[in-house]
């Protein structure tokens, strides 16, 4: 009889040692962004469906870029999936360092997610990388400010009718600055902004032979429209100002209009945080007048398997979990439409409960309207809106918007810096054989 | 000749010493400060410094979503670790370069300082490679190696100048005793040198405790420590500012504790040989 219980016992904890040297541990690599957060409280839910754990690695955005490229350059292993963009997702997947998203399955629905982002997460027409949330750049403007200073947004404005609803709107005494937008260096701060501004003004990076074109007239068009219009009604010190620190001035009613990624829209529409919440009206990005580019751009967070992780089939099965339709639903059910990750799948913008959010439709046309295919006026060689696609672009544009921002600074001039991002980028661009 | 101190310059010189010290000290009252506000008030503008609503929320959520103990535990065997490895290595070298110098000793001393200028991320690659084809990787062990390596110049110039201020005939009348090389460091060299050599592991730890480009770069779960528990409150689209600052109050308490109690020590070990 005490024999038999001991084999009973033994035998049970056999089956939980087999069942726990068999279950798996995914690590994935990601960015402290509010949807990923969300995403992470809802990873029992993963493991309960599929006995899959997952480990988190949440890191700041740059220091993210540097750990996964250093990881998988030299097959490090640490990650079997990573949060990456969609500057870096058509580079690495030609490089062969990810793994193709082929053979999705059926209820995955790939032909639901939007174009835009499928085809700029695409390499040669292969998904390198599933969208978990994308964005694109638009006005969000306060209403009663507007109002209060006689006049009407339009839905497509130009830049010409900002600068001067951000005069109007200005009131120094106040302390509310008629716009508020990036100045901050950095290729992915500052520089995306006046990359897309520049296009709206018909100027492009480079041309057709890969020659700079900041000697060009489009972009000192560009640029001394921005620094006069910032002069005029922005905040004091924007040169150091990025998302973060416009969002705060927004929130805090310090700011007539803030051009900026479709995402803020929901941080801004949030009582709990904003005190503006109620007057927030949303527009398309602006073009110069006769140029049909305008300011937005298209940007997707989205998450990839690296080439090399010996989990391909489990990671696979988290990233489908994680952008599927149905985590858009879990989400919508525990904290409501206006919390979903916006901007990746189409039937997000046919859902007639999505519809009622209340920028859901300048979020969805702004996204539309973006086309890495084909950023500017002018012909160019390469994809991509607020940047481009290849891998010498974070390092030239950095060190651009370091020469831009100190334009914004007062310490330099237009000219001045202008001829030193032509001279820079020409250089870099010799040395890297184009 | 002694300088005459007047009563009043003496209050002038207290009263600049606290003012430089609270402005020293301001960033972290504010992050201290910030991490009990919510998100809203933590940007509020005027900027509110004591007169809002104190929560602990953000510190509920942090430990919600963070393994605290864990980064903690790392950090501190990866910090302590290093330190005495380093320590331990350091001891015999300053010894030979402060009582048995030799022709090339200063060059040396200035080699091995000239590798603290190399950029990190120079050798962030080779590091790297080795650590894979080793198994390194997200190891607390590998980083004890690195971070021991890293602050080693800094343990064996600390400690070699503390050597030098022992006089060498003490060590002379051990040997005519008979002691062994490792008798006159282990009895008669160290207890003499626990005053500096105190101060040098305090401020080793400290500096290993801080770093923040090798421990991001080589952990990712097992081994991250309190930088890598940091790192991941900071957001490029959002404002987390109540919630990273609770994260790095946590993350600094451990060692502004141990730098409160152990202030003697540090000032004196720093400031050990600059007055003769």
């Amino acid at each position: 009889m005490y024999l038999k219980h001991v084999l009973r016992a033994a035998t049970a904890m056999t089956f939980v040692a087999t069942a726990a040297a068999h279950a798996q541990t995914i690590t994935i690599a990601t960015v402290n962004n509010g949807d990923m957060i969300r995403m992470q409280g809802y990873t029992d839910k993963f493991t309960e469906a599929t006995g899959i754990d997952v480990e988190w690695v949440t890191l700041e955005e740059n220091v993210l870029r540097q750990r996964v490229t250093t990881d998988i350059t030299t097959k490090g292993g640490q990650f079997d999936i990573m949060t990456i963009g969609m500057y870096e997702t058509p580079i690495w997947g030609a490089n062969g360092w990810l793994v193709p998203l082929d053979g999705l399955s059926e209820e995955y629905d790939v032909g639901d997610l939007l174009p835009a982002m499928a085809g700029g997460l695409s390499h040669e027409g292969t998904l390198y990388a599933a969208p978990f949330y994308g964005e694109s750049s638009m006005i969000m403007y306060r209403t009663d400010l507007m109002e209060k200073a006689g006049l009407e947004m339009p839905e497509a404005p130009t830049w010409q009718f900002i600068r001067e609803a951000a005069a109007a709107m200005t009131d120094r005494d106040n302390d509310i600055n008629g716009i508020c937008l990036r100045g901050k260096a950095g290729w992915g701060e500052g520089g995306a902004f006046i990359t897309v501004t520049g296009n709206s003004f018909g100027a492009r990076w480079f041309d057709e032979n890969w020659k700079p074109q900041f000697d060009q007239p489009e972009w000192k068009e560009a640029l001394t429209f921005f620094v006069d219009m910032m002069g005029e009604s922005g905040p004091a010190g924007y040169a150091t100002n990025g998302f973060n620190e416009n969002l705060s001035l927004f929130q805090q009613g310090k700011c007539g209009m803030w051009i900026d990624a479709t995402v803020a829209a929901s941080f801004v529409t949030n009582p709990d945080d904003s005190t503006v919440a109620d007057k927030v009206g949303f527009a398309l990005a602006p073009n110069s007048e006769g140029v049909d580019k305008r300011a937005n751009w298209l940007w997707a967070w989205a998450l990839a398997i690296p080439a090399g992780t010996q989990q391909e089939d489990a990671a696979k099965q988290f990233i489908e979990w994680a952008t599927s339709k149905e985590y858009i639903e879990l989400v919508a059910e525990n904290e409501g439409w206006a919390n979903v990750p916006p901007g990746a799948r189409t039937s997000l913008y046919e859902n007639e409960n999505y519809k009622e959010v209340p920028f859901a439709k300048m979020t969805l046309e702004s996204i539309l309207m973006a086309d890495p295919q084909n950023c500017c006026a002018q012909p160019t060689p390469y994809t991509g809106i607020q940047f481009v696609a290849i891998p010498e672009f974070a390092g030239i544009a950095t060190q651009v918007s370091q020469e831009f921002s100190a334009v914004y600074a007062g310490q330099q001039t237009v000219d001045e810096a202008l001829a030193k991002a032509q001279a820079f980028t020409a250089e870099e661009m010799e040395a890297a054989g184009y | 000749m002694a300088r005459t101190v007047t009563p009043r310059r003496k209050s002038l010189n207290t009263v600049l010493a606290w003012a430089v010290g609270l402005l020293i000290f301001f960033p972290i009252l504010w992050t201290i400060l910030t991490s009990f506000k919510t998100e809203a008030q933590a940007i509020a503008s005027p900027p509110l410094f004591l007169n809002f609503n104190w929560t602990l929320e953000n510190y509920a959520i942090v430990q919600e979503r963070s393994d605290y103990m864990r980064f903690l535990w790392n950090s501190v065997i990866i910090a302590g670790g290093s330190t005495i490895l380093g320590v331990i290595i350091a001891v015999p070298a300053a010894w030979a370069m402060a009582f048995v110098p030799s022709k090339r000793t200063k060059d040396i001393l200035l080699w091995m300082l000239s590798t603290k200028m190399l950029p990190a991320v120079g050798v962030l690659y080779p590091i790297y490679l080795l650590f894979i084809r080793l198994g390194l990787l997200d190891t607390r062990g590998g980083l004890v190696v690195v971070l021991m390596l890293i602050n080693l110049p800094i343990i064996v110039w600390m400690l070699y100048t503390y050597f030098r201020e022992i006089p060498g005939e003490i060590l002379e009348a051990a040997r005519m005793d008979g002691a062994t090389l490792k008798e006159e460091i282990l009895y008669v060299l160290t207890p003499m040198a626990i005053p500096g050599i105190a101060s040098t592991v305090l401020l080793n730890f400290i500096l290993a405790w801080n770093e923040a480009f090798w421990t991001l770069n080589l952990t990712a779960v097992d081994a991250a420590p309190l930088t890598a528990f940091i790192a991941s409150y900071s957001s490029p689209e959002g404002l987390f500012f109540a919630k990273l600052s609770a994260a790095s109050t946590m993350a600094i308490a451990p060692i502004l504790i141990l730098g409160w109690f152990s202030q003697k020590q540090l000032v004196r070990g720093l400031t050990f040989g600059a007055v003769k």
